[in-house]
């Protein structure tokens, strides 16, 4: 229970599922702010206590569980070192992945718990032969199926999603006004919750320090200069601060992040157009693909909150190859592709690989050479 | 039915200072009034203090009351740097141990924040004793810039009894004022202030059997101290606010019944205390007894568990009924890893790993056969889930 509304209507629908429900607010800081502000952060103290009145309300034992220091292991460090080497990293399924649905889960099922009931947007169905497969919720507009790619088949077991049926989120907020939480007005939260302030370049140069680079163009011309390539993300287009405007008087756009020559490559918008995703690591959400060696018909979604695009997928040679039917834009190697058979969540993949859709302008986290060939 | 071990938290309601302080609600009166209903309540107020100062064997006027432990520390810290550090600007050191509660460590902390103060924390040993060696030392070559010591009667996790006497006497010749927090002990141990050579000590009321929200800093007559709560001049001017008679009165009636008792109380604690640390050590060969060897509170027993947290432990204890704790909370009711055990050497992971058990007025033969039947249960699943932290 975070101290947020979603949670607590889970817990509460729980409950009257006729669960035994123990309410579990995760410290994830041992330094948490006194107050929220706004829709920045999490883990206050304030969201404690608004979890613990939750709690109260609807009738369940409440316990604050520290996992603080495993958070930052695998959470935040994770992050800092994910940008270190010029990748995006998402924290929130990082999150999912090693806390909630691993330390959360692991801890719980020895304490003598079967289940994580949360708040997530997404909803557990079985197929006809009873396997558990996640699919996008009834809310779409909510939907969080993507930030819970990661599960498995053994987790999706041990796994409760309350809120997977319903139609979307005002009914929710409704409906914890009904059940008299004083949650239900609560403003969602939209920002890593570990960079309360919301401001992601400042809190990285405040770790990882400030060094100068350049910035260049597709064929190596020096355009400008920053203060440490792990400011930047793929797509991004503001914050250049390019003195020059391009020949074609379009903007630019940061195409790829070098962390080891310190150069961030800009150019035109559709050099950032990508073809092919390629992932060294993937996992299934519940029930494998038959035959997933043969390129099959799926969709892909690289964001939280991004459109679906039609695609292509096979496991060659181990890695999963995610071939797009259209051309995806701004998609940065770190970044999580989620394959989607319908409403069903089938698997996800970190991108390790890209390939453009313009010549041979794809990126690798490492490798990316600044002189590139030039655009059609 | 729950099986409540966590006296040194806090204490339930005695029923003869419920009837007293019910009693004492339904009277109307300002002690400060000079019309005779202020004074029939001033009489009221003042027999509490008198049977307060009895039970903590000081004059009368010694008794300044405030509204808990927490503001009496904060009253003894800062009153006593300031009155010092005005007397002479040199004076500028606090001398206090890293085992102490947090309404002393803050204070002090702040003092060294924001007014100059320069901390000395007095090392402490694995058994959670200061080192007097080091006091002594300290004091023979700094004693003309130490603003005041202040150390605590009696650790509020551990249950470590300090040896104060030899505190006092390492100071006297510099005649350096000494604090001593006795909210843990006070009511629990024998103590008299009138022989202890202290300048301040606080106690409070929900330890023993009163009510949350009022406590005491008794201050010698030979102490000065500088007010942080300004207004009517109540307190002998150290504690201004409307003087709460019916708090007075509530803390008065639970002081009296402890100390009355206390001799019969500390040995059937201890009796009862001993088969509780032996039941567990017959059940566990990953429970370690923090400070067996030293002299601890009679109604205290606090462990470590190797390979488990201990908020895995309270809360499968929890969920048969029996309530333990893990040290002091924090407002957000997340437990870090103990200051005090990490004070003591442990490392965190130790320190995760802790519980204590206290016992009190109410406490049974039966109570810690419940608390030793969930135990063994509460500790598989524990160790199972580890240190998933």
């Amino acid at each position: 229970m975070s101290g947020g509304v979603d949670s607590a209507v889970a817990a509460a629908r729980a409950v009257e599922a006729g669960h035994e429900v123990v309410g579990v607010h995760l410290a994830l800081s041992r330094m948490p702010g006194t107050l929220r502000t706004g829709s920045r952060g999490c883990c206050t103290i304030e969201d404690s206590m608004d979890a613990q009145r939750a709690a109260n309300v609807i009738g369940i034992p409440y316990y604050v569980w520290d996992f603080s220091e495993r958070f930052k292991l695998e959470v935040v460090d994770d992050f800092i070192s994910e940008y270190q080497s010029g990748r995006t990293p998402n924290p929130c399924m990082r999150c999912n992945e090693r806390i909630k649905f691993a330390a959360l889960l692991e801890k719980g099922l020895a304490l003598g718990f079967d289940a994580v009931c949360t708040g997530h947007y997404a909803s557990i169905l079985t197929d006809s032969d009873g396997n558990l497969e996640l699919h996008r919720s009834m809310a779409l507009a909510k939907d969080q199926s993507y930030v819970l790619g990661v599960l498995t088949a053994e987790q999706l077991q041990h796994s409760m999603f309350p809120l997977g049926h319903t139609a979307s989120k005002d009914l929710i907020r409704k409906e914890a006004s009904e059940r008299g939480l004083s949650v239900a007005a609560k403003p969602d939260s939209y920002d890593i919750c570990f960079i309360p302030e919301g401001d992601t370049q400042d809190w990285l140069a405040d770790r990882l320090g400030n060094t100068a680079g350049e910035i260049v163009d597709m064929e190596g011309n020096v355009l400008g200069g920053h203060l440490g390539a792990h400011g930047f993300t793929v797509g991004q287009r503001k914050g250049l601060q390019l003195g020059k405007p391009a020949a074609d008087g379009k903007p630019r756009y940061v195409l790829a992040v070098d962390v080891t020559t310190n150069r961030v490559v800009v150019g035109p918008q559709q050099a950032l157009a990508v073809v092919e995703l390629v992932g060294n690591k993937f996992t299934w959400c519940g029930k494998p693909k038959d035959n997933p060696e043969t390129f099959f018909p799926a969709h892909v979604q690289v964001r939280a909150h991004g459109e679906q695009v039609a695609c292509q997928v096979a496991i060659v040679d181990g890695s999963m190859v995610i071939r797009c039917d259209e051309p995806i834009f701004g998609v940065a190697p770190g970044q999580t592709a989620v394959i989607y058979l319908g409403t069903r969540v089938l698997a996800q993949t970190t991108i390790d690989h890209t390939v453009s859709a313009v010549d041979s302008f794809s990126t690798a986290s490492a490798s990316i050479s600044a002189t590139v060939s030039s655009p059609v | 039915m729950t099986v409540y071990l966590d006296y040194a938290a806090t204490t339930p309601l005695r029923k003869e200072v419920l009837a007293a302080y019910i009693e004492q609600l339904q009277t109307t009166g300002n002690p400060s009034s000079v019309h005779s209903t202020g004074q029939a309540v001033r009489r009221t107020l003042e027999e509490a203090r008198e049977s307060l100062a009895k039970s903590i064997d000081c004059n009368r006027s010694e008794v300044i009351f405030t509204a808990g432990g927490t503001e009496s520390n904060n009253l003894a810290v800062k009153g006593l740097y300031w009155q010092r550090k005005a007397e002479d600007s040199n004076r500028n050191i606090i001398i206090s141990a890293a085992t102490e509660h947090h309404a002393v460590i803050d204070p002090i902390e702040w003092l060294e924040k924001h007014e100059r103060a320069e901390l000395v924390w007095v090392p402490v040993n694995y058994q959670g004793q200061i080192d007097l060696v080091y006091l002594d030392d300290f004091l023979k070559t700094n004693h003309s810039r130490v603003a005041m010591i202040s150390l605590m009667l009696a650790n509020n996790e551990t249950g470590v009894i300090t040896d104060m006497d030899s505190v006092v006497s390492l100071a006297k010749p510099y005649q350096i004022p000494i604090h001593s927090d006795a909210i843990a002990a006070f009511g629990h141990i024998p103590f008299s202030f009138a022989n202890s050579g202290l300048a301040a000590v606080s106690v409070s009321a929900h330890k023993i059997g009163g009510p949350v929200g009022v406590g005491a800093l008794i201050v010698s007559r030979a102490t000065k101290l500088v007010s942080i709560i300004h207004g009517g001049g109540q307190e002998r001017g150290m504690r201004s606010g409307t003087m709460n008679a019916p708090f007075a009165k509530a803390f008065a009636v639970a002081a009296e019944l402890a100390v009355a008792e206390l001799d019969t109380e500390m040995q059937r604690l201890q009796t009862l205390r001993d088969r509780l640390v032996q039941g567990v050590l017959d059940i566990s060969t990953q429970a370690n007894q923090t400070s067996n060897e030293v002299k601890r509170l009679p109604h205290n027993a606090h462990f470590t568990f190797d390979g488990c947290s201990g908020d895995s432990l309270l809360f499968l204890l929890d969920q048969q009924g029996v309530c333990v704790s893990v040290g002091s909370a924090c407002q957000a009711g997340v437990n870090g890893p103990s200051h005090v055990l990490v004070a003591m050497g442990r490392t965190d992971r130790q320190a995760n790993g802790c519980i204590r058990m206290t016992l009190g007025k109410d406490s049974t033969d039966a109570d810690v056969d419940a608390f030793l039947t969930a135990l063994p249960s509460a500790l598989e699943g524990a160790l199972r889930a580890g240190l998933t932290s």
